[in-house]
């Protein structure tokens, strides 16, 4: 899968929580998701949602998605039209989330990645491509847990082809 | 090998010995959901196709963060939760029952070795009950109301050795507000720690509670402690429920083991806009203040009013000054009355709201505002938390916050308690 668009940066690199990708003020009175992705982001970085263009990618750096198990934060993302989150790490709650929900999380050093960076990310060879600056940047492979319920489809895909879990555990 | 407190509560689950980085489908004792995050374990419960939740004795949905509801998209959402929860026949708590985080150890639905997954990241508290008890988004808490498992990485252990004792004025609180202090909001991601040593064994479970509570802002997924005799009565007076408690061996493997010395600890604060931004109350005392909370799954139970009220006990908090004040649940909320404390807080000049989450997590019950600084128990302090961007918040211990609004500014509770 080949996803292109460009890199969106916050003020704040490392530790953006999901109080910030979406605001309890929002997430407990709306239920639509294409409404909540109107406040993505927004308590960081207000006029986030519309600045933001179709396929973009949100750019971070340690820790993305500490915080409170809100599983609207992933879906404001996914609703918001962007491709993917690229960070140095993730929160083990959000991780969890994003795959469930079928948003694509991708672990690479994100140093080299500024601001309006034009992006490609082929997830089957594991490669970031930033075009503006010309380089490549490996991806840290995904667990097979992970690959498994992308290819699902997600979660409740996933439930519903095998009757509940069929994960290859050890 | 030995193995860990959470390697041995997967073994037991999954029937095999199982260490850490292994992937395990287990079987889970108890699921849990709120009222922000249960709208999303029900449309994906019936997006898997699933009729029935596996055991209605082994799920609970409380309706905590937003209650009773402010507005009619609130409303609606609890509608849902509402009919969902008497259609299963699941344990139900409506408005005003309390905080998730007390209302299902308090309830008895925890006992020592359980697996408990909440749509919720504070529970992890339950972990002071030495259960594993982890914190997961809404569809994961769908499948395990279809199918009675999840699948878990088992972690590695930080072992946490807190030697000596507490000081007088200084409490559970400014314990793990110290320790996430040195560690980090990402110190423990996907860790289990455990909390040990005996300035540990020396707190009462509500005081653990407290410690628990915060191991999710160190990232962690489990926060677990030791069994004791205080366990063991604590479980006694809410659960008749059987267990066999769980024990590290000596030689279990950790990632790391990390020891500190509390003898000569000091009440902490920490600073806007991260919960790991710690420093002594000293350091920034005389900063102004417009609200104090007392409450949350953190600070909300019974020993914390006593806590407050021995300092504001004949006092009044400062002109200008609010202090709110939301018992854990409403069975904190009699006692408490019995104990005569909810007389102290409003004879001071005290709020009282809904037992739940009240003003946390900023849809209503004192949304601070512009340029406000406020000192509160809860374990979030990020920007925009309490409903205002544009407000500071503050975190320290129940005797911390009471002393503070009595001056108006930040205040080292210690000189109250001479």
């Amino acid at each position: 899968m080949l996803l292109t668009g460009k890199a969106r940066k916050f003020s704040q690199e490392d530790d953006i929580n999901t109080d910030y990708i979406i605001s309890g003020r929002y997430k407990f009175k709306i239920q639509d998701p294409n409404e909540l992705a109107t406040h993505v982001m927004e308590d960081l970085d207000p006029g986030f949602f519309q600045r933001r263009q179709d396929g973009d990618f949100i750019v971070a750096g340690r820790n993305f998605g500490c915080g409170s198990s809100r599983e609207q934060a992933p879906q404001a993302i996914k609703y918001a039209k962007i491709s993917a989150v690229i960070a140095k790490s993730f929160a083990r709650i959000f991780y969890r989330n994003a795959f469930n929900i079928g948003l694509p999380l991708i672990e690479c050093d994100t140093d080299k990645i500024k601001e309006g960076d034009e992006l490609s990310v082929d997830l089957s060879t594991g490669i970031v491509t930033n075009k503006t600056q010309n380089i490549n940047i490996t991806i840290k492979p995904l667990p097979p847990v992970m690959l498994t319920l992308l290819a699902d489809g997600g979660l409740v895909e996933h439930i519903k082809k095998h009757q509940g879990f069929a994960l290859g555990e050890k | 090998m030995g193995q860990t407190i959470i390697e041995k509560i997967f073994s037991r689950h999954t029937g095999k010995t199982v260490n850490a980085n292994d992937l395990v489908v287990s079987k889970i004792d108890f699921c849990l959901g709120q009222d922000g995050t249960s709208g999303i374990v029900i449309d994906s419960f019936n997006k898997m196709g699933a009729e029935k939740v596996f055991d209605h004795n082994k799920m609970a949905v409380i309706i905590d963060h937003s209650s009773p509801s402010p507005n009619e998209g609130v409303s609606r959402i609890h509608k849902k939760i509402r009919d969902f929860s008497l259609a299963q026949r699941i344990h139900f708590y409506d408005v005003g029952q309390g905080v998730c985080h007390q209302i299902v150890p308090e309830r008895g639905y925890v006992v020592p070795g359980d697996l408990v997954v909440g749509a919720d990241s504070h529970t992890c508290t339950y972990g002071a009950l030495n259960a594993a008890a982890t914190g997961m988004g809404s569809t994961d808490v769908a499948a395990c109301a279809a199918t009675g498992h999840n699948w878990f990485k088992v972690p590695e252990s930080i072992k946490f050795i807190c030697q000596g004792k507490l000081p007088p004025g200084v409490y559970s609180k400014d314990l793990i507000l110290y320790l996430i202090g040195q560690v980090g909001a990402a110190g423990a991601t996907y860790m289990s720690c455990e909390y040990t040593g005996p300035a540990i064994d020396a707190l009462s479970v509500e005081g653990r509670f407290t410690i628990a509570n915060m191991a999710i802002e160190m990232g962690a997924k489990f926060g677990i402690m030791n069994c004791d005799r205080k366990t063991l009565e604590w479980i006694k007076q809410h659960s008749s429920r059987k267990f066999k408690p769980v024990f590290a061996d000596p030689d279990a493997v950790y990632y790391k083991v990390l020891e500190f010395n509390m003898n000569k600890l000091t009440p902490q604060v920490a600073k806007p806009h991260r919960v790991d931004n710690v420093c002594p109350v000293t350091e920034i005392a005389g900063t102004p203040i417009a609200q104090g909370y007392i409450g949350t799954c953190t600070n909300g139970r019974l020993e914390d009013f006593a806590a407050a009220c021995k300092i504001l006990k004949g006092k009044k908090i400062k002109k200008g000054v609010r202090l709110i004040v939301a018992p854990a649940s409403n069975w904190i909320l009699k006692d408490a009355m019995k104990k005569g404390y909810i007389n102290i807080l409003l004879d001071a000049g005290a709020t009282l709201v809904t037992p739940g989450c009240g003003p946390c997590v900023g849809t209503h019950n004192g949304v601070p505002a512009d340029g406000e600084n406020v000192i509160s128990t809860a374990n979030r302090n990020f920007k925009g938390r309490m409903g205002n961007i544009n407000a500071f918040i503050y975190l320290g211990s129940p005797a911390t916050v009471a002393a503070s609004v009595i001056t108006g500014k930040i205040t080292d509770p210690r000189k109250y308690l001479k």
